[in-house]
């Protein structure tokens, strides 16, 4: 079969109509997980099923795509679902986080501030903040229906217990608007601060959980804590060994199998634009 | 003086069954009330219903609330009730699995209603499990382990510190000393003895052991086949049965 054969950017007009249904919906109340009727999308889920689902629904043929993972625009998962809207939707892809009006991540914010009119659409592999301490559905739900959020706080305490500090450094779980708890899908806590008043418009998929939240922009988000133990976002204390930057998030390489190991930034476009601004590291050659 | 908990004809009925039938009485604030019967009598049927954890078919259960004073419970919306089952109610289950986070540290099964009620300082939540495990005699050294980790009869004792940790008014009570062997049962019996005379609890205790009720109960129900066929003073029932079924219960007792 041809790409010419598929619809716009894959899916079904109907299907991409029931999807932004539940996008407005989840817009209108913020951090509210909305079921959605997810579809089979021709890759696994884990990779980011409902992600794709909640972009093909939002883009447009003027759009500029661009996909990251982990906060690089060159793995498998990225470079995958880059080149798949491009297929079937054919529209404009870029590296750039500025250029872009829809992004898609895995686990990331981008470094640069997003602006208005962007989009920015998070692949989520578990929905429900309270999944891992209450197993039910039904309750959950209705946890959620009626503010009972104290279990929350039994998780982070117990990693104060166990830790001596909230542990949690991933998945950080929010409060949006001081209604709904919400798992802003696994990024670092150190991304919990960018969520909080964004310019741009968040959406987030969950393909095989079934769900859709949202936040609109420039929406209240507090990451929870206890009064003694505040929160606070975490990233290595090094600078970036190939820019130079000590604001950004970074990753740990391996470089050798004698221990030596480097810290560079996990947002390649960002680390890029800096390298060829005249920025450079310790470790860049 | 108003009763803290006036129960009116609640009934339950499982299809043709009876769970319970038309069973009313009324609690007083610092009564202990003990309901007896043998196996399938409606004790727990009953106990459930007013617990508000059964919708039962007829009936009311009106509770004295502290702002609102008396109101009907069952009619009550569900996170009003929801509510009271974590601040002014207490439920105190048969097998402690029930009642416990067994994934969750000792500390933090205690520290649970109290974080479910608002409190947010760390260091506040934890020396109050830390005093409530020492009051129900489990070392504070213990405080990060888990309940699995725990002898039958601690994980009992910790699921009632986590029941009171919030000053509950009412505790409901499902065969506490059920499953434990009898010198652990005693020292358990001994310790909520203690506790519901200092704290001037209310407490509904359903159990089928007289002895519990004989050291812990005020006043008794007798309960067969989803009906109340005796009640009175604890003694009183004990000592001198009227129901030809209340004699059996009593003399069914083993004498050592």
């Amino acid at each position: 079969m041809t790409d010419q054969a598929y619809n716009f950017a894959y899916l079904d007009e109907q299907t991409k109509r029931m999807i932004r249904r539940a996008i407005l919906k989840g817009l209108a109340i913020p951090g509210y997980q909305v079921p959605f009727a997810s579809r089979e999308m021709p890759m696994p889920y884990g990779w980011g099923t409902g992600g794709v689902q909640v972009s093909a629904a939002v883009l447009t043929p003027k759009d500029t795509f661009k996909v990251i993972d982990q906060g690089a625009d060159d793995t498998t998962n990225a470079v995958s679902i880059r080149t798949f809207f491009e297929r079937t939707a054919g529209v404009e892809t870029t590296t750039s986080t500025e250029e872009a009006t829809v992004i898609q991540t895995r686990h990331r914010i981008p470094e640069d501030p997003l602006t208005e009119g962007q989009i920015l659409v998070y692949q989520v592999p578990i929905p429900e903040p309270l999944r891992f301490l209450e197993p039910r559905e039904s309750e959950t739900r209705k946890m959620h229906s009626l503010e009972e959020y104290g279990l929350m706080h039994v998780k982070l305490y117990e990693d104060i217990s166990r830790h001596g500090h909230i542990a949690t450094s991933y998945a950080y779980p929010v409060r949006v608007e001081g209604r709904y708890v919400m798992d802003p899908s696994p990024i670092p806590k150190f991304d919990n601060p960018k969520l909080a008043e964004m310019e741009a418009i968040q959406l987030f998929g969950a393909g095989r959980e079934q769900r859709i939240y949202a936040l609109p922009p420039y929406t209240q988000v507090v990451s929870l804590d206890f009064e003694d133990h505040p929160f606070e976002p975490s990233k290595a204390d090094h600078p970036c060994g190939m820019c130079g930057a000590k604001d950004s998030y970074l990753d740990e390489v391996i470089v050798d199998d004698e221990g030596q190991r480097m810290f560079v930034c996990s947002d390649t476009h960002y680390c890029e634009a800096r390298q060829s601004a005249g920025h450079k590291g310790k470790d860049a050659a | 003086m108003t009763p803290l908990l006036s129960v009116y004809g609640i009934s339950k009925r499982y299809g043709p069954h009876i769970g319970c039938a038309y069973v009313s009485f009324e609690l007083y604030p610092g009564e202990v009330m003990g309901i007896v019967g043998e196996s399938g009598s409606g004790k727990s049927t009953l106990l459930n219903c007013i617990a508000g954890h059964l919708p039962p078919d007829e009936g009311k259960v009106v509770f004295d609330t502290r702002i609102e004073g008396p109101k009907d419970t069952i009619a009550m919306s569900e996170p009003e009730r929801r509510m009271l089952s974590r601040t002014d109610w207490a439920f105190v289950h048969q097998h402690a699995r029930d009642g416990l986070r067994m994934g969750v540290s000792a500390g933090g099964n205690v520290g649970e209603r109290l974080m479910a009620v608002g409190e947010r300082h760390y260091g506040d939540i934890r020396s109050k499990a830390t005093d409530w495990l020492g009051r129900v005699e489990i070392d504070a050294s213990r405080v990060d382990d888990r309940p699995t980790t725990f002898s039958g009869g601690m994980q009992q004792r910790l699921q009632i510190a986590r029941n009171l940790v919030t000053g509950p008014r009412l505790v409901f009570m499902d065969e506490p000393t059920g499953g434990l062997d009898v010198s652990v049962q005693a020292r358990l019996l001994d310790l909520l003895r203690g506790l519901v005379r200092d704290m001037g609890l209310s407490a509904i205790i359903v159990t089928h052991d007289l002895a519990v009720v004989r050291l812990l109960a005020d006043r008794l129900m007798v309960m067969k086949s989803g009906r109340v066929v005796e009640a009175g003073l604890t003694d009183q029932v004990l000592d001198d049965p009227q129901h030809a079924y209340s004699q059996l219960l009593v003399s069914s007792v083993l004498q050592v």
